[in-house]
């Protein structure tokens, strides 16, 4: 157990269900009040929205389509007049204070220029206009949360905070590097305890837990991207350190780094009890705080989620892959007693995520459990294929394949869920064990004698 | 371009999907980028299905955006045909390989030189057509390649059963109450002597397509899917077709008739026996359907001269409408469909029904028209049932799009007698609730509103909430909050804490957790 074993990282077809990242804007638009999103695509962007979203879609969403007709698409129609004429009505109909453009495929195929048409409409409507790219060629479902918030870290206001030249050499260093994590907390410098700004959204409650949480540290969150409000975005630069509180931000980590010359604090995510007090560690010792009784909090959680735990050891589990939360939750699990086959993900920054991979394997030594194998990229239909193999306890999987795979006998959980539900922070790592344990807690009180209850031959 | 929020026919793909995967062992390989496939997750939860969809993507990226699909696509046909093994292979195009305007004809030549399957590339357009017309294009599609293909193998049988048969054509999945019709469907030609030689697409194995033209008679029982392929085999093998959709009691009728009258222009060739089938309506009309009699009861004497909005597809939106204006009637003061492709043939239908017919594919039209006219009862799709709920009008669901709601476990069909049964009391219940709720308003509500409406907490003795923690607490929703309060009390009255900040409600969340 001397040494580190390094998880093994495969790449797949890339032939797997995922939502289009354009679903980002089903929980942006409910996360930052005065926004209004326009989608801009075809009818199929449309009535993936509407399908995807189920019931939220009657409740008078500020989010519309800028649906593409055959005349945009030959470009028969001007682009900007067109935009100019739909903004225009949702500025009369919600007057909202900004207006978020998610560009679809179909704007990359036919090459709409959305960053170029949005600063002169800008201008001529008065109202912000942020464009974020969030087409499936190049994204997976989440990561369209990480375009928007990408774009919008352009438009936080600039932080004058008055550093030395010398305190800023320094404190570029902290920029984390998986080579240089060795040394990484050595060179520090005192910093006020206000330019914490924490970055990925979360439900109200939960952002405000996580404040709770580095407070109770005497670390104030000065700020999060996004904000209830656009009027209330963070102010960035210099000086200011940030940290991602979701796995699948890279980009929006990168442009606050280069762009916005913040540091990054590479940490695991708060996500179990595990992940909430590395991560907090992480920020106090980016200021060189010592933690205070994280220890005793953390083992009293695991206290009150011995229930939980007894269902779940010894247990196997399998990721199919959708929503990069999958290397955290893997790794929360493993903690929790299971055994974890594969950890399918769409895509996989080891950057970004290098303090999250080093838990996952310090978890795997600490619980004396096999490193997973990891997939980037994932091949669902070989996927059931290796389940049909593994047969695994539990499946984290897309709507897609969960009936499917109960019919064959394997119970599912469905992984969108996990996007939705609060399972940062502490507090809520009894929710999320709430969810991983429903298929298994359900089981036992099933099932009329019938295992596989399939129509199809198991071929092969 | 077009402002929307909502629409009520999806894009053409689904439509092609939808007819594929209703097949028995058709895969359709669509050329889309990630997260198009949506339609398996539609598929999967709505119709509760057991087994994996047989649609797959061929991911479009950026390596496809910049050097086009190449291999890729015949790779992954000839990936599922060894996969797999199907029968046919459909390659779906989507709106984004539409723009790209890759020869899919190309890539479905060179995979069926190496494959197993059939291949072939759905023909539709994707800025033209919808949901429903590409599902009856692919439909007619299929049917077509299979015939022509047995004809020019000599294995057509060009012979008519023996006993009268009819095929039922548009029965497919994601359909509203489909499986149900068409058990009901399957039902009234048997009941009348009359087999049911093929229904197509649902459960059809193509090795049989070559047998659709035995049957004597088609049925297409909706109008948006199955009357291409009904009038293909009426061109080319002579066959006619019933397109009268057989919901409601005039229109059962009607299409037993319609039976009738093609049944003995065989019979009387071949047996010189004519079928009556009059009894057998009138025996269905009084005993099997309830309807007759309903709307001559009591309780549809209340709904005389009650205001209806009706909106849906072509077919529900015109049946539905004929239902109440003629056999309950309720006066219908506005009708329409979003079937704009259609709206001919609809306004035929409605006229003369109505006071106004509202064709559009905006859903905030609808909205304002029925909010304008105000009925008692509105009979739409999922969309019109929120529009009800604002406005406080009663909805009852009668046409897709639809909801899990809408694939019920239990048997809901709406076409047959016994469909008549169902759609009485899907009115009745619809108008009677919006006049209880009318009362209650009335008479000052349920006696019991006041008491529910106190707070759940009822000892909070020297306990003070922050205006912090109570402003969290007002973001729980609303179902839970009163829960979630007490038990937040009750924790701070055990810890003896006398304020409650947020610390508290996070602590007493974490202690109190089931």
């Amino acid at each position: 157990m001397k040494t580190l074993e390094i998880p093994t990282f495969e790449c797949e077809t890339g032939n797997y269900h995922t939502f289009c990242p354009i679903s980002c804007v089903a929980w942006l638009y409910q996360k930052i009040e005065d926004s209004s999103f326009l989608v801009v695509g075809t009818k199929t962007r449309g009535y993936f929205l509407q399908s995807a979203l189920g019931v939220t879609i009657f409740a008078e969403p500020r989010y519309a389509m800028a649906e593409s007709e055959e005349g945009d698409i030959s470009a028969q129609l001007n682009d900007q007049e067109e935009l100019e004429r739909i903004c225009l009505r949702v500025r009369n109909d919600r007057n909202p204070s900004v207006i978020i453009w998610i560009g679809t495929c179909t704007t990359e195929i036919i090459k709409m220029d959305l960053e170029g048409i949005a600063p002169k409409l800008e201008k001529q409507l008065g109202i912000p206009i942020v464009v974020a790219r969030a087409n499936g060629l190049d994204y997976a479902f989440t990561q369209g949360e990480d375009t928007a918030l990408a774009a919008m870290t352009h438009r936080c206001p600039e932080c004058n905070n008055h550093i030395t030249d010398e305190e800023r050499i320094k404190a570029e260093l902290l920029v984390v590097d998986i080579d240089q994590k060795k040394n990484l907390f050595d060179r520090k410098q005192k910093l006020t305890k206000f330019n914490l700004v924490l970055f990925g959204s979360l439900p109200s409650s939960v952002a405000s837990q996580l404040n709770l949480e580095s407070r109770r540290q005497s670390v104030s969150v000065s700020g999060w991207l996004p904000s209830q409000k656009y009027a209330d975005l963070p102010a960035l630069g210099k000086g200011i350190y940030v940290c991602g509180v979701n796995p699948f931000l890279s980009r929006t980590a990168t442009t606050l780094m280069r762009r916005r010359k913040c540091q990054l604090i590479g940490a695991p995510f708060p996500i179990g009890p595990d992940g909430t007090r590395a991560w907090i560690e992480k920020i106090c010792s980016a200021f060189d705080l010592k933690p205070d009784g994280l220890e005793e909090r953390e083992s009293q959680i695991w206290k009150s989620l011995s229930d939980y735990l007894e269902i779940l050891t010894g247990k196997s589990i399998f990721f199919m892959g959708d929503n990069l939360l999958e290397i955290s939750l893997a790794r929360f699990l493993i903690r929790c007693g299971m055994v974890v086959y594969e950890v399918g993900i769409p895509y996989m920054d080891r950057r970004y995520q290098a303090a999250e991979l080093l838990l996952l394997q310090r978890t795997c030594e600490k619980m004396k459990k096999p490193t997973p194998r990891i997939v980037e990229k994932p091949d669902n239909y070989s996927q059931v294929q290796r389940m049909h193999e593994l047969q695994p306890d539990l499946a984290i999987t897309g709507m897609a394949h969960a009936n499917p795979l109960e019919a064959r006998n394997i119970d599912t959980k469905w992984s969108v869920e996990f996007t939705f539900a609060q399972i940062h922070g502490f507090s809520n790592a009894r929710d999320a064990l709430e969810l991983v344990t429903r298929p298994l807690r359900r089981r036992a009180e099933s099932i009329y004698g019938c295992r596989n209850l399939s129509k199809q031959m198991v071929n092969g | 371009m077009k402002l929307a929020y909502w629409m009520y026919a999806g894009p053409a793909h689904i439509g092609t999907l939808r007819v594929a995967s209703s097949f028995r062992n058709v895969h359709a390989i669509m050329h889309a980028p990630l997260g198009d496939d949506y339609f398996n997750v539609m598929r999967s939860t709505s119709e509760r299905e057991r087994d994996f969809t047989p649609v797959t993507a061929s991911v479009v990226d950026r390596h496809v955006l910049a050097r086009g699909s190449q291999e890729k696509v015949v790779n992954n046909i000839s990936r599922k045909d060894e996969e797999q093994n199907p029968d046919l292979i459909v390659l779906t195009p989507t709106c984004t390989s539409s723009i790209l305007q890759e020869d899919l004809q190309n890539f479905v030549d060179r995979a069926s030189l190496s494959s197993e399957s059939d291949v072939i590339p759905a023909d539709v357009n994707h800025y033209r057509v919808n949901e429903l017309q590409a599902a009856d294009r692919t439909l007619e599609q299929i049917t077509r390649f299979y015939l022509d293909r047995s004809r020019k193998q000599n294995t057509l049988d060009r012979s008519v059963t023996n006993i009268p048969s009819a095929n039922i054509i548009g029965i497919f999945t994601l359909g509203f109450h489909n499986q149900h019709d068409c058990r009901e469907l399957k039902r009234l030609p048997r009941e009348s002597g009359i087999a049911v030689n093929q229904v197509i697409p649902e459960g059809g194995s193509l090795k049989y397509l070559k047998d659709l033209s035995r049957a004597w008679f088609n049925t297409v029982p909706y109008r948006e899917v199955g009357l291409m392929t009904a009038t293909l085999l009426e061109e080319e093998y002579g066959m006619p077709y019933i397109s009268i959709t057989p919901m409601g009691i005039s229109n059962t009728a009607d299409f037993i008739a319609q039976i009738g009258k093609l049944v003995n222009m065989w019979a009387s060739a071949i047996s010189e026996k004519k079928l009556n089938y009059d009894l057998y309506v009138d025996n269905q009309t009084k005993f099997v359907s309830q309807a007759a009699w309903f709307s001559k009861s009591i309780d549809c004497q209340n709904l005389a001269g009650k205001e209806a909005a009706i909106f849906g597809d072509a077919t529900h939106a015109a049946s539905i409408t004929k239902i109440l204006v003629k056999e309950m009637g309720i006066r219908v003061t506005c009708s329409g469909t979003y079937c704009k492709h259609d709206a001919e043939w609809f306004n035929e239908q409605v006229q003369g029904l109505c006071d106004e017919v509202l064709i559009t594919e905006d859903h905030t039209e609808v909205g304002d028209t029925t909010a304008r006219i105000e009925p008692s009862a509105i009979f739409g799709t999922q969309m019109e049932r929120h529009i009800g709920k604002r406005i406080d009008i009663p909805c009852g669901v009668i046409s897709s799009p639809v909801h899990i709601q809408n694939f019920p476990l239990g048997y809901r069909p709406f076409l047959g007698y016994e469909g008549t049964n169902q759609i009485a009391d899907l009115v009745y219940n619809s108008f009677n609730l919006g006049m209880e709720d009318h009362s209650l308003d009335v008479f000052g509500g349920h006696d019991t509103k006041e008491i529910s409406a106190k707070p759940l907490s009822t000892n909070r003795k020297n306990i003070n909430w922050t205006p912090e923690a109570e402003s969290e607490l007002n973001k729980i929703p609303g179902f839970v909050r009163g829960k979630i309060k007490k038990n937040t009390e009750s924790f701070a009255i055990q810890n003896n804490i006398s304020e409650i900040t947020i610390d508290v409600t996070y602590m007493a969340k974490e202690k109190l957790s089931p």
